[in-house]
């Protein structure tokens, strides 16, 4: 990201104004194939040369352990879970996206606070609250939203082991029928990311279509919104992209797709 | 009364005692607490930090140093409502006299000492429930340093503000980072309207002042028999032995 952004809270401590690096937040409902398009994409980035790393909901060394451990049980009310998702998201942003941002890496984000606010709003959260709450957030340089129907979901998630817990909204809707309730919440929770991405002007994808059609929508996007950072070269200067200072390259020049320019990894 | 963020009044009471460490705030709950139990009514107690879903978090966090000034800020928070969601809020709807040893204005002063947007951390506890009675006891720097440290001497990493570079040496650290919390509590007390208590005034004096002034508040609060096999055992003559053991447990 060029500029650093929030979303109406500075994060405390943060004192860059700008972050070679680029933020990339792929959302989108569970079954959507997030994560296949995740990994498609840190493989095409890493070929051509981008450094690139990864980071998700509840994994951050802090919190995500224990959000595993009380989604378990059952036992966290809306409220709890929210400030619980929101102190996991503070740990990988202070820990792993922004120091990756920093070294001028692409990090790619499985889900963000979007996520986070759907959930929430489907359960009757002040939406004016978790907003605020969340309001540290960088905005990212682009939120892929993968968009798909009901119908075309159902299929994906049998095919994947089934209807997960939380995913049917088990833990807020009446009843034992989780096919019923999965269709339910997953019909909520999608009008919630259709609002959203009017909101904060996702970059809208039609997930309805295979996965390849997918990617080289994704791809063919992600090459626009890396065209000002500089691919590194394979006869090298010895430069790095540690810089904060070092000024991204102007233009339009796009990443040469060269699958003989070394991986992201070389960089590290 | 105590009232729901939205203005909703609740049955119950909801007491909260506020102060810095060794402000002595803990002590003047508990003789709060025999005697709300002693005049017959529902108590519930609770305490900053301790919510069992959350605690072991924060627990890692503090032990391995993980924890940042936001983090740190969060997982309090979300300790918080998870108390206020399985205990303190259920308790006010039965009309119970909930008591709080720290509330959020202990977020307020610990976070803003730490940096945090003040605005911010307000909007977060924007969720809590509306206090009673809220106490703070005030208590001079060099006073409550004296009975802290004099009564334990190996001072925490994040209690002493160790995270923040204010000194390498702890003890001198903490002195720092509990003079701007002392500060903050200052200009919370005005901003909320808490009612300041003289913390260096004898205990027995501060205690009949708290209760003083709660009197009023106390009407309407639900009352429950404590020891109810009392009239049983003076009726037939007896003395009770196995009860004393199954009473002592619940009572803890």
């Amino acid at each position: 990201m060029t500029r650093v952004l929030h979303y109406g809270f500075p994060m405390v401590g943060l004192r860059d104004k700008k972050l070679p690096g680029k933020l990339i937040v792929v959302e989108g409902t569970d079954g959507v194939g997030r994560s296949t398009q995740i990994a498609l994409l840190r493989e095409w980035l890493e070929a051509n040369g981008y450094a690139t790393t990864e980071t998700g909901m509840i994994r951050s060394d802090l919190a995500g352990a224990g959000i595993k451990k009380a989604k378990r049980g059952h036992t966290m009310s809306d409220l709890t879970l929210n400030l619980f998702y929101s102190t996991d998201f503070v740990d990988r942003l202070e820990k792993q996206i922004i120091p990756a941002l920093r070294a001028g890496f692409v990090v790619l984000t499985d889900r963000y606070i979007y996520s986070i606010i759907a959930r929430a709003q489907v359960r009757g959260v002040d939406p004016r609250w978790i907003r605020d709450v969340l309001g540290f957030a960088l905005i990212p340089d682009v939120v892929f939203y993968l968009r798909i129907n009901v119908e075309n979901l159902i299929p994906r998630v049998v095919n994947s082991g089934g209807f997960d817990y939380w995913e049917s909204g088990m833990d807020y809707l009446r009843g034992d029928d989780i096919y019923s309730n999965y269709i339910k919440y997953q019909t909520e929770i999608l009008n919630q990311f259709d609002s959203l991405a009017e909101e904060y002007h996702f970059h809208v994808v039609d997930a309805n279509a295979g996965v390849t059609d997918v990617f080289c929508r994704l791809r063919d996007a992600l090459q626009i919104i890396l065209s000002d950072m500089q691919p590194p070269q394979t006869v090298g200067s010895g430069e790095t992209h540690s810089g904060t200072d070092k000024k991204p390259k102007a233009g339009n020049t796009k990443p040469k797709n060269k699958k003989s320019l070394k991986t992201g990894r070389a960089m590290k | 009364m105590a009232f729901l963020p939205d203005g909703t009044p609740l049955r119950g009471k909801l007491i909260i005692v506020e102060g810095i460490d060794g402000s002595g705030k803990s002590t003047q709950l508990d003789l709060l607490h025999k005697w709300l139990v002693s005049k017959g009514f529902l108590v519930s107690f609770t305490e900053w930090n301790s919510s069992a879903v959350v605690r072991q978090t924060t627990k890692r966090g503090k032990e391995n140093r993980l924890l940042s000034p936001m983090s740190f800020c969060l997982i309090h928070a979300a300790d918080l409502a998870d108390r206020l969601e399985h205990q303190i809020l259920p308790a006010l709807h039965a009309g119970a006299i909930v008591l709080a040893d720290r509330y959020i204005y202990t977020a307020f002063a610990r976070d803003a000492a730490r940096g945090i947007n003040r605005e911010w951390v307000r909007s977060i506890y924007r969720f809590a429930v509306r206090p009673t009675a809220a106490f703070y006891f005030r208590v001079p720097l060099n006073e409550s340093l004296q009975r802290i440290l004099i009564g334990r001497p190996e001072l925490k990493y994040y209690e002493a503000g160790l995270d923040l570079g204010l000194s390498d040496n702890p003890y001198e650290s903490f002195r720092i980072f509990q003079g701007h919390i002392l500060e903050e509590y200052d200009n919370i007390v005005d901003e909320f309207g808490l009612t300041v208590i003289d913390a260096t005034q004898p205990l027995v004096q501060q205690q009949a002042r708290i209760r003083k002034l709660l009197t009023p508040y106390l009407k309407g609060a639900q009352k429950v028999e404590h020891k109810p096999w009392r009239e049983v055992l003076a009726k037939e003559g007896l003395y009770g032995r196995y009860l004393n053991d199954v009473s002592g447990e619940a009572e803890k």
